[in-house]
């Protein structure tokens, strides 16, 4: 046995956004090539599905890391408000000049839920379908034993 | 190394109620879990265990032995239980996620001793689940 227990309370939440993969730093035929169907001009659309795992002391009284209620709201107000039912190229300033990969979309979703004060955020996971899921995780330093809040 | 990971399922009831709070804080924290009739859900346990595989039989456990492990020490314990009443060991916590997937890495780790308990996971509903693992053994 080594290192302490760690626990962490795992969530999930949906959002249905649509989007297009290219990029003007290719020529159409590389879009083409890279994206294939991904490129097409219109668009398409996923029921995105994001796992969002944090991390924490499990407070005695109430058995919890963090209230569901306060990670809920917290992940409507950052996430879902912007995010559902929108063009993700279109309506989110941070997919203008990037790419709205998955991969791109896990950093974006990271960043703007790791200001949750209730408990530190471990990783964001998402489904863009039931077969892809893409995870991202940044390393923050362990604090250290019995000089937690 | 590898990673075996074995599931099971459990029904079980609770309600949240913390007896030093007032009747109105432990509405306001704890919700509609806080119902003292309690309430129950279908719980899904994901139970990893990491090593190598044993060059002869292949296998890093055998799987009927970790299935009697299981069987023994969180069916028979949490199966159509109230987990407020009827689990000593969660007596005087909350039954929360965090607090029962705890419970079962206490219980199973001592219990497994070909390879390493490597990584418990609970689901309370296919939304909400707990982790729980040793610091620096992450997947």
């Amino acid at each position: 046995m080594s290192g302490a227990l760690k626990i962490e309370l795992g969530r999930r939440y949906r959002f249905a956004a649509s989007h297009r993969l290219h990029t003007p730093q290719l020529s159409e035929e590389e879009n083409c090539r890279i994206y294939g169907k991904c490129s097409n001009p219109f668009g398409h659309g996923h029921n995105y599905v994001v796992e969002v795992s944090v991390s924490g002391e499990v407070d005695p009284a109430t058995g919890m890391i963090a209230n569901l209620a306060d990670l809920d709201s917290f992940v409507e107000r950052q996430i879902i408000e912007p995010f559902d039912h929108r063009y993700l190229n279109e309506e989110l300033a941070a997919f203008r000049e990037t790419v709205p990969t998955t991969e791109n979309l896990c950093i974006e979703i990271f960043q703007r839920l790791k200001t949750f004060p209730k408990a530190q955020l471990e990783r964001v996971r998402i489904e863009e379908t039931g077969n892809n899921s893409f995870e991202y995780a940044e390393d923050h330093q362990e604090e250290p034993e019995g000089n937690r809040p | 190394m590898v990673l075996l990971t074995r599931k099971i399922e459990f029904s079980a009831s609770h309600f949240y109620h913390n007896p030093n709070f007032s009747p109105e804080e432990n509405r306001r924290v704890f919700g509609k879990c806080n119902n003292p009739h309690g309430h129950g859900h279908n719980y899904t346990l994901e139970v990893t265990v990491a090593g190598e595989p044993d060059p002869i039989t292949g296998m890093v456990l055998d799987l009927k032995e970790l299935k009697e492990i299981l069987e023994r020490e969180v069916m028979q314990r949490m199966d159509h239980r109230h987990l407020n009443y009827e689990v000593p060991e969660l007596a005087g916590q909350i039954p929360t996620c965090e607090n029962i997937a705890q419970v079962i890495w206490n219980l199973l780790e001592p219990k497994i001793t070909q390879g390493k308990l490597h990584r418990v996971r609970l689901y309370e509903t296919p939304d909400l689940f707990a982790d729980c693992h040793r610091n620096g053994a992450k997947s």
